[in-house]
C-alpha cells in the first residue's frame, strides 16, 4: 500500500474538518490532507437546503448548501490536498509523532503516516431499532437524514402520508419539508413532554403548518408486508412506558426516524482513544485533544451540536492544537483535572482541563427549566439562564487563572 | 376584536405573546422584552417566511437544485407558491445565487439558487473511475 507522510490529517469533511483545514492551512501546517468518504464535501451541509446557519458567524442567515460552497471555497483556495471518496477504514497509533489511516478511494487504497490527526468525522443517525420499534420491516422506513438526501439530493418523494418519530430538530425541519412537497405528516411523535427541539424549529415548522405534535407518546411497530402502511403509537406514563390502552393506529406509507444522533467513534476507539459514555464521543483535554497525544476532535464526532458554529470553531481550536503539538513536538505534560459532571447536566467538554488556556465549555441540560443557575462551586462562579433547554448547548467561558488554581472541578445547573 | 396567539423566537426564552387588534389599535401582551413587542406586532400584522424547495436540472451532475425566495413572503402563500413552482426545470450548470425565476405570484420576489450544480460529464469520469 502506497504511504504518504502528511503533517496533518483530517478525517471528514464537513464543517469542523473544513474549518479545520483551512485554519492549519492558514497557520503555516505544511502537508495538510482532508479526507471524505462521499463524493462531495459540506458533510450533512449539501442535504441542508433550509436556512439557520451562519447567523452568529457571520452575521446573515445562509442555508446549508450556500454554507457548505463557502467553506469548500474557502479550502480550495487553500493549499490542503483534499481526497473525496476516500474512506478511512482503520486508525492506529505507532508513536508520539506517527499515526496511520488506512484509506480506500476509487484510484486505489492509501495509508497516511501522520504527526497529527483532527477526527471529525460526524454523527450518525440512531435506527428504528435503536429506537426499539419492532413490527414488519417493510419499505418507506428511512432515517431523516435518509429522506433528506432522497429529496433535496436526488429529488426522490419517499412517501404521501407520513408519521415521523421524534421531534427534534432534524425531525421538525423534515416535517416542514414534505408538508411543503405535499406529503401529509399526520403526527410528529415524541416520547418526552417536551419537544426535543429549539422552540423556533418547533413554532416555524409544526404550527406554521398546523402538524400534530404527540408529546408523551412513542411509535411502537411498524405494519405493512411490502410497503408501511400503518404504525403503531400509544402515549406513555411517567416511567416512559407505553399505556396499553392507548394504542392506536395511523395510517401512513412513510416512517421517518429522528430519534438522534451519535457520535461516530468506532475508528478512534479502534485506537486505542478514550471514550466518554456520556457524549458518546472521545474523552478531550482544553486542547481538544483525545487520549491519543496529537489526535484532536472536533464537530458532531466529538460532542452532537446543535448549532454549525460550535462545530466549526471546534475544528478550528483542533487545527490550531495540532499547529502547536508539531512546533513543540507535543504539549507539556501536566496533571489534568477532570471535570465533574453535575446535577442538572447531561454532559461537560471538554472532560480534562489543566488551564493553560482559556477554555471555552460546552454542556447540554438534563431537562428545560427557567431561572436556572449555572454553578461552579470550587470558583464561587454562579451564572443566571433565564431559560434552559436540552436542545439548546450551553457555553460558558472559563479563565485559564481560574482553572489552575482549582483543586477540582465541578459544573452542576440548579 | 381580533385576537392572536404568537411565540416569540428571537430568544430562547420563548414568551407566549398574545397580539389583539380593536379598531385598528394593536396591542401585545406577554412579551418580556421590547424585541418581543415589536416580533408580535409584525407576527400578527404581516407574518412571513423564506420558502424553500428543489427544482428539477437537466443535463446536471445532480437531478435537483435547492433554491429559496429571495425576501420572505406571506406565511400563508407559502404552501401556494411551493405549488406554482412545479413545472419550472433550469438547465445545468447552475451557480449558487443564479436567479431561476422572476417576480413568483407577483410578489416581486425572485427564486434563487443556493447551490452549484455542475454540467453533467462523461458518467464514468463523473464516478472518477479509469
Ligand atoms: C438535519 C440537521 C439540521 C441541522 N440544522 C442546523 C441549523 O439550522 N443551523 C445550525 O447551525 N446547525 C444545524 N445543524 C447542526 C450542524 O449541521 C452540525 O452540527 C454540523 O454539520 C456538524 O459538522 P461535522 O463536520 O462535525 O459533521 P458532518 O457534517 O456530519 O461531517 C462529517 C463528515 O465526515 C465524513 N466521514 C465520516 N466518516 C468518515 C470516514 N471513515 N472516512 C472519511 N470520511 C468520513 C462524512 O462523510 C461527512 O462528510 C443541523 C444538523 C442536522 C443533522
Ligand atoms: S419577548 Fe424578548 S424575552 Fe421573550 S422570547 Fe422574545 S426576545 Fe426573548
Amino acid at each position: 500500500m502506497p504511504t504518504r507522510r502528511v503533517d496533518l490529517l483530517v478525517v471528514g469533511g464537513g464543517p469542523a474538518g473544513l474549518a479545520a483545514a483551512a485554519r492549519a492551512s492558514e497557520l503555516g501546517v505544511r502537508r495538510v490532507v482532508l479526507v471524505d468518504e462521499r463524493r462531495w464535501l459540506g458533510g450533512i451541509l449539501p442535504q441542508c437546503i433550509h436556512p439557520g446557519f451562519g447567523l452568529h458567524r457571520y452575521g446573515r442567515d445562509m442555508t446549508g448548501c450556500e454554507l457548505a460552497e463557502k467553506l469548500i471555497d474557502r479550502v480550495s483556495s487553500l493549499d490542503v490536498d483534499v481526497y473525496t471518496e476516500a474512506h478511512t477504514v482503520r486508525m492506529g497509533y505507532e508513536s508520539y509523532l506517527s499515526k496511520t489511516a488506512e484509506v480506500l478511494t476509487p484510484r486505489g487504497a492509501f495509508r497516511f503516516r501522520a504527526k497529527t490527526v483532527v477526527y471529525a468525522a460526524g454523527a450518525r443517525e440512531r435506527t428504528c431499532f435503536e429506537a426499539g420499534i419492532v413490527g414488519s420491516r417493510p419499505a418507506g422506513v428511512y432515517t431523516a437524514g435518509e429522506v433528506q438526501e432522497m429529496m433535496d439530493v436526488w429529488g426522490i418523494l419517499p412517501g404521501r402520508e407520513a408519521v415521523v418519530a421524534g421531534s427534534g430538530d432534524v425531525g421538525l425541519i423534515v416535517a416542514r419539508r414534505l408538508t411543503l412537497e405535499g406529503v401529509k405528516v399526520k403526527a410528529v411523535v415524541e416520547l418526552m413532554p417536551y419537544p426535543g427541539g429549539l422552540l423556533r424549529n418547533v413554532v416555524q415548522c409544526l404550527e406554521d403548518y398546523q402538524i400534530p405534535l404527540l408529546l408523551s407518546h412513542v411509535v411502537l411497530a411498524v405494519e405493512g408486508s411490502k410497503r408501511v402502511e400503518s404504525v403503531l403509537v400509544a402515549e406513555v406514563d411517567e416511567n416512559l412506558r407505553a399505556r396499553e390502552e392507548t394504542v392506536k393506529r395511523i395510517p401512513c406509507d412513510l416512517l421517518v426516524i429522528a430519534v438522534g444522533l451519535i457520535p461516530r467513534v468506532e475508528l478512534l476507539a479502534g485506537a486505542g482513544a478514550m471514550i466518554d459514555p456520556k457524549t458518546g464521543g472521545p474523552v478531550v483535554n482544553e486542547f481538544l485533544e483525545t487520549s491519543l497525544p496529537g489526535v484532536f476532535a472536533a464537530g458532531n464526532a466529538l460532542v452532537i451540536n446543535d448549532l454549525v458554529e460550535h462545530a466549526m470553531e471546534q475544528g478550528e481550536l483542533a487545527a490550531e492544537s495540532a499547529y502547536r503539538f508539531i512546533e513543540d513536538g507535543g504539549f507539556r505534560s501536566a496533571s489534568w483535572k477532570r471535570v465533574r459532571v453535575g446535577d442538572g447536566l447531561r454532559f461537560v467538554v471538554p472532560q480534562l482541563l489543566a488551564g493553560f488556556r482559556d477554555v471555552k465549555l460546552y454542556l447540554r441540560a438534563s431537562s428545560p427549566s427557567e431561572n436556572a443557575r449555572l454553578l461552579i462551586p470550587e470558583l464561587g462562579k454562579s451564572v443566571r439562564l433565564r431559560s434552559v433547554r436540552p436542545a439548546e448547548m450551553i457555553t460558558l467561558t472559563l479563565k485559564a487563572e481560574d482553572v489552575l488554581k482549582a483543586e477540582r472541578l465541578t459544573v452542576k445547573l440548579v | 376584536m381580533r385576537r392572536i396567539e404568537v411565540t416569540c423566537i428571537l430568544c430562547p426564552v420563548g414568551c407566549r405573546l398574545t397580539v389583539t387588534e380593536e379598531d385598528g389599535e394593536w396591542k401585545v401582551e406577554g412579551y418580556g422584552c421590547r424585541r418581543g413587542l415589536a416580533y408580535g406586532l409584525e407576527e400578527a400584522q404581516n407574518p412571513s417566511r423564506v420558502l424553500i424547495t428543489v427544482i428539477p436540472v437537466d443535463d446536471g451532475e445532480l437531478p435537483v437544485v435547492p433554491v429559496k425566495t429571495s425576501k420572505p413572503i406571506p406565511k400563508n402563500l407559502l404552501l401556494k407558491a411551493s405549488k406554482a413552482l412545479a413545472g419550472l426545470r433550469v438547465k445545468a450548470p447552475v451557480r449558487l445565487g443564479q436567479v431561476i425565476a422572476r417576480n413568483l405570484l407577483d410578489l416581486d420576489v425572485n427564486i434563487v439558487a443556493t447551490r452549484s450544480i455542475k454540467a453533467r460529464r462523461d458518467r464514468v469520469e463523473a464516478d472518477g473511475q479509469k
